[in-house]
């Protein structure tokens, strides 16, 4: 059987798969925002935006956009029924307090040990900015990584130690790529699941640290 | 008599002084108090210390006072952007020194000055190259790092509706850091777009009492609309 990698949605749902019903859940910028797509059927699911929104609810029909409505990633969202509004520290309170289940976040490596590396490269010229990645990362009682298995130029992305400046460390519980899903383990990376027709050792070859299956 | 309304947005700036630490409230271009911006320039004030969570967008608003060569350093989290073209010119060539906070730490730090409270220990930024040089602590088996409050001379934000005394409500997530930056500076300037009599905002739904403002200004209802507007309730 012929390997192909899971697209962008799949991935995202199969995150989603892994949200419980009633879980509190913040969705980083970028890829980790399709996850709010594919919530399975019959799970109530609350989105917090860090820019001080709870009960986030899908993108508004267009010309019915708010600019004083946005999420973290500053598009229009609409507010459902039972949403509410704070200021910035109580928002941020809500994560460093330990009061949000799941975060998930894109990453530019992920370690062995769940170290996230997510906002600079650290390139002479590259301007950094963090927002809110350091804290939604030590915050969430869970932190997923939704990342491509590889770069661009096909090096791993889950790596032995970061070589990028980290975001957290220890922080990741899970990582979902296109590849696989994988569990950060106080000894370990465990495999979770796999794209079907990928061998074990192909995905080990691909995969700058040891996984145990 | 107490009155706290300001005939307009350049009479409320009229001691900003040059040096001064100012705290610009808004998250990308919701809450961000454009007239208040806009007389900031006008009054001409330079070698400034601008706290916001960004560093501006296009060619408005804060871009438009870096444009003006007015900052001398800016604070805050994410300053790089699709169109921060002003900021990351001044950077490129060494124009403007940036101090770069995690959201929360941003936030927090904020909180503290407006509070009273002399510092605290956040595990927000624990390991990483922006903690590094900071105290740190281990609490019940967990790191935390330092952080220092922010205070300023002034505080601009944008509010929703106001009364004489300061009494401020928000609207939808441009509160963001309004609230706490009212609270952490001297000198607090809240537009909005309602002025309305004592008594007339719900006790119980006001977010920033006056104490903490000390001028409000009126402006239409205009500034970050891009349609969608609709008169509050």
């Amino acid at each position: 059987m012929k390997t192909r990698p899971w697209t962008r949605d799949e991935v995202a749902q199969r995150v989603a798969r892994d949200i419980h019903d009633g879980a509190i859940v913040n969705l980083g910028i970028g890829l980790p925002t399709l996850v709010a797509n594919h919530i399975p059927a019959g799970r109530e699911v609350i989105l917090h935006s860090e820019n001080g929104v709870i009960g986030v609810g899908p993108s508004p029909a267009p010309g019915a956009e708010d600019h004083d409505l946005i999420n973290a990633g500053k598009q229009p969202v609409t507010l459902l029924p039972g949403g509410a509004f704070f200021h910035h520290a109580d928002s941020f309170a809500m994560m460093r307090g330990g009061h949000l289940d799941i975060c998930v976040l894109g990453a530019f490596q992920v370690s062995a040990t769940g170290d996230l590396a997510n906002w600079h490269t650290g390139a002479a010229d590259a301007i950094p900015a963090v927002g809110g990645a350091m804290d939604l990362a030590i915050g969430a009682k869970k932190t997923y990584v939704m990342m491509e298995h590889s770069t661009k130029g096909g090096q791993s992305k889950i790596v032995r130690a970061c070589s990028y400046p980290l975001t957290a460390m220890a922080c990741v519980r899970r990582i979902y790529t296109d590849l696989a899903v994988i569990e950060v383990t106080p000894t370990g990376l465990q495999l979770i699941d796999k794209v079907d027709g990928l061998a074990l050792d192909e995905l080990q070859r691909l995969t700058d640290a040891p996984l145990r299956a | 008599m107490i009155n706290k309304i300001f005939p307009c947005a350049e009479a409320a700036l009229t001691d900003v002084h040059d040096g001064a630490t100012v705290m610009i409230g808004g998250f990308g271009t919701a809450g961000l108090p454009s007239e208040l911006i806009d007389a900031l320039i006008a009054r001409g004030s330079r070698e400034l210390t601008i706290v916001n969570n960004n560093a501006g967008n296009g060619q408005t608003g804060l871009a438009a006072l870096l444009a003006a060569g007015r900052v001398r350093k800016i604070v805050c989290s994410f300053p790089r952007q699709a169109d921060s073209h002003h900021f990351d010119a001044l950077y490129r060539a060494g124009r403007i020194e940036l101090e770069l906070v995690p959201q929360g730490n941003l936030a927090e730090r904020i909180r503290a000055a407006g509070a009273g409270i002399g510092g605290f220990f956040t595990p927000t930024g624990y390991g990483t190259d922006l903690a590094r040089g900071k105290e740190t602590r281990e609490i019940e088996g967990r790191m935390y790092v330092l952080e220092a409050p922010i205070h300023a001379d002034f505080a601009l934000i944008k509010a929703e509706r106001g009364d004489r005394w300061g009494n401020l409500t928000y609207r939808m997530t441009a509160r963001n850091f309004g609230p706490i930056m009212a609270m952490a500076a001297k000198v607090t300037v809240a537009t909005v777009h309602d002025v309305v009599d004592l008594g007339g905002l719900d006790p119980e739904a006001v977010v920033t009492p006056g104490l903490f403002v000390q001028r409000v200004v009126a402006v239409a209802r205009t500034a970050t609309s891009a349609g969608g507007f609709r008169h509050a309730a």
